[in-house]
């Protein structure tokens, strides 16, 4: 019996997983762009990216999942997703990945803006370009304040690929909660928390020596 | 011939006009002190030399290089800048080294991105540059492990690494503890003696005295006084100046 739900869990987690880093992988770069963005001159796209982060960040990641996924069946009848668990994933994680951007979007926008102006006009009037002011002096500063907000929203998104059981994804703990159904027992669904558990850890220890690695200077 | 020639320099933000005018000539070697209330447009001035800020209207020239002609009317370009600023050195009232930078990697930066020579030449003339300010034994600390003297010292000698034909200082004390001052003016007089080019704001009165062969006291936008230190000071001429150096003494 362990070893049947150990190898169900461990399908569930392998989806999860997926859910995790396909979430990292859009949402790192698409962040970057909406933070330079909101950083940039055009007023118009500051607007919309404004109330798209205040949106965003003000509804559950939940409610944006259903939205995605339901939306356009809804609003044009015409489910764009299909009827298959392709399509599910897919709006899943154009959920997540939206969702994800907007945060990250505005942690690295706190990072830019926190290196002080003068690291800049120091890098000026020593005559250097614009891209080795940012490679040099600026890239390393921002990494710094931001990995430690990087941390806590990388190990929340941990916990949300959960969410996308609602439309049908079927990540680890969907796998842990239906041996409630089959076999009767509940055990399986608490058993999730050890992975959930173990790959928090990992993330915890990484994290923890990238700061470890930056501590020699101070901004 | 002058080195130094500032024409009629201007410059607004917004509505507000900061500088009114300013007439500035100086020659090599000299050490220009600039003084005056706060407020009335120093830094403004070594920010618009330095073309950290764009003047409205004016002519700045170094011997024959044009740095600033608000006729050319044409926006300068990335590139332009950076080679209009290769004539003067800036050295900030808060440092603003780079933290993840060793005391001897803040100097050596700028020299190694511009290709100065190879990286043993380089480094063995900035371990020189941070010797003669006083920091042979700190050429590995990090900016945060030093005093806020030494990182001035160590601001002056990555300034001191491009050999500027004109080095400007912003209040390079005011950010100090009083005990800490006395290296800062020290290097800085040393740079004086061996005949630097020098423009340096300041309010330690005392120092520019000792140590200009010209001061200008800047108030409301324009040059109200200037001259050697004899005149500016024991022999002002200027109402707000008298004023000036009066609220001083009061103190
Ligand atoms: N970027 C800016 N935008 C708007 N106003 C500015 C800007 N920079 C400076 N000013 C204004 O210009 C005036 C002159 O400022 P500046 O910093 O040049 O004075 P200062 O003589 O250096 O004074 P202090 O002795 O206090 O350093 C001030 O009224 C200031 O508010
Ligand atoms: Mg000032």
């Amino acid at each position: 019996m362990f070893q049947t739900v150990i190898a169900a869990l461990n399908q569930g987690f392998v989806k999860s997983l997926e859910v995790f880093y396909l979430t990292l992988l859009g949402a790192i770069p698409l962040g970057l762009i909406i933070s330079l963005g909101a950083m940039g001159k055009l007023k118009l796209l500051k607007g919309i990216i404004k109330v798209l982060v205040w949106v965003i960040r003000g509804t559950p990641l939940m409610l944006q999942l259903l939205v995605i996924y339901y939306g356009p069946g809804l609003i044009f009848g015409n489910n764009i997703w299909g009827s298959g668990s392709d399509g599910r994933f897919t709006a899943a994680m154009i959920a997540f990945i939206l969702n994800y951007a907007c945060y990250f979007s505005e942690i690295f926008r706190g990072g830019i803006e926190g290196v002080p102006k003068g690291q800049q006009e120091a890098g000026e009037v020593l005559g250097l370009t614009k891209s080795q002011i940012f490679f040099k002096i600026t890239l390393l500063q921002v990494i710094k304040r931001i990995i430690p907000p990087m941390g806590n929203e990388i190990i929340t998104l941990v916990k949300d690929t959960s969410l996308v059981r609602v439309i049908a994804v079927y990540e680890i703990m969907w796998e842990g909660q239906a041996f409630i159904k089959s076999d009767g027992i509940i055990w399986p669904l608490f058993f999730t928390g050890v992975f959930y558990l173990l790959f928090n850890g990992l993330l915890t220890l990484l994290f923890g020596w990238l700061e470890k690695k930056l501590d020699y200077f101070k901004v | 011939m002058s080195l130094l020639e500032v024409k009629n320099l201007k410059k607004s933000f917004g509505r507000i006009e900061v500088l009114k005018g300013i007439n500035v000539s100086l020659n090599e070697g000299e050490t220009l002190s600039i003084i005056g209330p706060s407020g009335g447009g120093k830094t403004t001035f070594l920010r618009c030399c330095n073309l950290l800020e764009i003047p409205t209207e004016g002519k700045i020239t170094v011997g024959d290089h044009l740095i600033y002609y608000s006729n050319d009317g044409e926006k300068l370009s990335d590139d332009e800048l950076r080679e209009r600023r290769r004539h003067f050195g800036l050295v900030f009232q808060n440092f603003n080294l780079f933290p993840q930078y060793t005391a001897l990697q803040n100097v050596a930066l700028a020299p190694t991105l511009q290709k100065m020579g190879t990286p043993d030449e380089i480094e063995d003339r900035c371990i020189g540059i941070l010797a003669r300010v006083g920091l042979s034994d700190r050429l590995n600390n990090y900016p945060h492990q030093l005093s806020g003297g030494q990182q001035q010292r160590v601001a002056i000698a990555r300034a001191l690494a491009l050999s500027p034909e004109i080095l400007f200082f912003d209040e390079p004390t005011s950010a100090l503890d009083p005990e800490l001052t006395g290296e800062v003016l020290k290097v800085i007089r040393q740079l004086a003696e061996e005949k630097t080019t020098m423009v340096i704001v300041t309010h330690e009165m005392s120092f520019a005295r000792q140590v200009s062969t010209k001061v200008c006291f800047i108030a409301d936008g324009v040059v109200a006084e200037e001259g050697t230190p004899e005149k500016v000071f024991d022999h002002p001429e200027n109402e707000r100046m008298i004023a000036f150096l009066g609220k001083l003494n009061a103190r």
